[in-house]
């Protein structure tokens, strides 16, 4: 599979059943039935959106980065990816994208990991994996800590290359590029919309995105 | 690293296409030597005093700047601690990013041997295996996270294609994993999805756990990068 195939949409936001503007260092779970399209835009350009999807009969088939890229052969994502389940089956298809790759291999940030990446004190700060137990504890239904498996991370750059290292580098994303998901199944949308405030890939600025979804 | 006799806890062969657990305490590791090359190990770590602690591979990845691993480094938990460090390994380059073979990419790929025609010679594949395992332990499909694949190469090309990279692991070829903290080790030896071989020809492993006692003030993995430092001060912590 190639990547970077920019695709827009003709989807028109004043037809959209939901639209909503997700603040930076915000939660939001969701469900998405399948047939529906959702679309994400990065309103002001390189933000993080650590996103994981469940199925929504069934809370222990969820996203899987592995199977996901493993069976496309690319280590991003783009137009054409069909996001794969824990058990393999298609939960959304990436229908359109005009920022060109998305990393799922950076994971979400954590109080625990800020301590280990970042000097020791800032393990004190706002992270995605706080804000993904904040939405599965909103959700409940015996949702916990186990429900937080390896991300998307919509208009991240993670460049693996190919002598075996990964490095977190600027964003190649701008105001209003926006990704655009089908739904395979009727799945449940956990995001993280992340406050990172150490990391030079969002210049050290978390930005609000925004959410829509259509029939 | 030469292991001597009086070090080892015991040993014993896995069969290919197989599964198996064990709880590794700190200060020891295990040593998994491929016997005849091309071995696949798909292995997940849990902290074996609370299971919802498990190797992460997204921070391991991140903390040291890595996409595989190899001798040096150490396999993060979510919390993040150092679950296990690469004390030694005379391969160089093992895989966590393209987890584990599952029934719909054996069948594609060898089609149909079930128990009633093979008997123990049966196609297995990964991700049953791994849960098969982890039920033993009370754990299910939410403890499923990707597994480091040892022994196993997949390149990564600047465009992000993967390929499985055939000859990385040769016959002998080992990995030795000292435990930094008393760990769960859920193991399983089946094909690598993206092995290129048509034919299933899982390949056996010796398990051996020894005594390794290497403190972490003298363990190289810990000067690996100064994330590593502090991971080692967090996992000293815990131990108190």
């Amino acid at each position: 599979m190639t990547i970077a195939t920019l695709k827009e949409s003709t989807l028109d936001p004043a037809r959209a059943v939901y639209d909503a503007v997700l603040p930076a260092g915000e939660h939001w779970i969701h469900p998405i039935k399948k047939g529906q399209t959702f679309r994400i835009v990065d309103l002001e350009g390189n933000q993080a959106v650590d996103t994981i999807f469940y199925s929504a009969r069934d809370y222990s088939e969820r996203y899987s980065a592995v199977d996901t890229i493993r069976e496309q052969g690319n280590v991003y994502l783009s137009t054409g990816s069909r996001l794969l389940s824990s058990e393999s089956n298609t939960m959304l298809t990436i229908t359109a994208d005009t920022c060109g790759r998305h990393d799922t291999l950076g994971g979400g940030c954590s109080a625990e990991s800020n301590s280990v990446r970042y000097p020791r004190e800032k393990r004190y700060m706002h992270n995605c994996r706080d804000s993904f137990m904040k939405g599965l504890l909103q959700w409940g239904q015996g949702m916990d800590k186990r429900e937080i498996t390896h991300n998307i991370n919509f208009f991240m750059n993670v460049p693996i290359s190919p002598d075996g290292k990964s490095t977190f580098a600027d964003g190649i994303s701008e105001p209003g590029k926006y990704v655009e998901m089908r739904a395979d199944m009727d799945v449940i949308c956990l995001i993280s919309n992340c406050p990172q405030l150490n990391n030079p890939c969002n210049a050290y600025n978390p930005t609000p995105v925004r959410l829509l979804i259509w029939d | 690293m030469n292991i001597n006799q009086d070090q080892i806890l015991f040993e014993e062969i896995m069969p290919g296409g197989w599964n198996r657990s064990h709880i590794l305490k700190a200060g020891t590791a295990l040593r998994i030597t491929d016997l005849e090359g091309g071995a696949n190990v798909s292995a997940i770590f849990y902290n074996a005093r609370n299971t919802t602690e498990r190797y992460n591979m997204p921070d391991t990845l991140k903390a040291q700047f890595i996409s595989c691993i190899a001798k040096g480094c150490v396999c993060y938990s979510d919390m993040g601690r150092v679950l296990v460090s690469v004390i030694d390994d005379s391969c160089g380059w093992h895989d966590t990013i393209s987890g584990v073979s599952n029934a719909m990419t054996n069948q594609r790929k060898y089609g149909l041997n079930p128990y009633q025609e093979a008997r123990n010679n049966y196609y297995r594949n990964g991700l049953d295996s791994l849960l098969l395992e982890l039920a033993k332990h009370g754990l299910g499909k939410r403890d499923l996270v990707a597994p480091v694949n040892f022994f196993t190469k997949i390149g990564v090309d600047q465009e992000g294609n993967m390929a499985h990279v055939p000859g990385n692991s040769k016959p002998g070829d080992y990995v030795d994993l000292q435990a930094e903290m008393d760990i769960l080790v859920v193991l399983c030896s089946c094909p690598h999805p993206l092995d290129p071989n048509p034919e299933y020809a899982p390949k056996p492993v010796k398990l051996t756990v020894w005594r390794s006692a290497i403190v972490p003030e003298a363990n190289p993995c810990r000067s690996y990068c100064p994330q590593n430092e502090r991971g080692f001060v967090n996992t000293a912590e815990y131990r108190l």
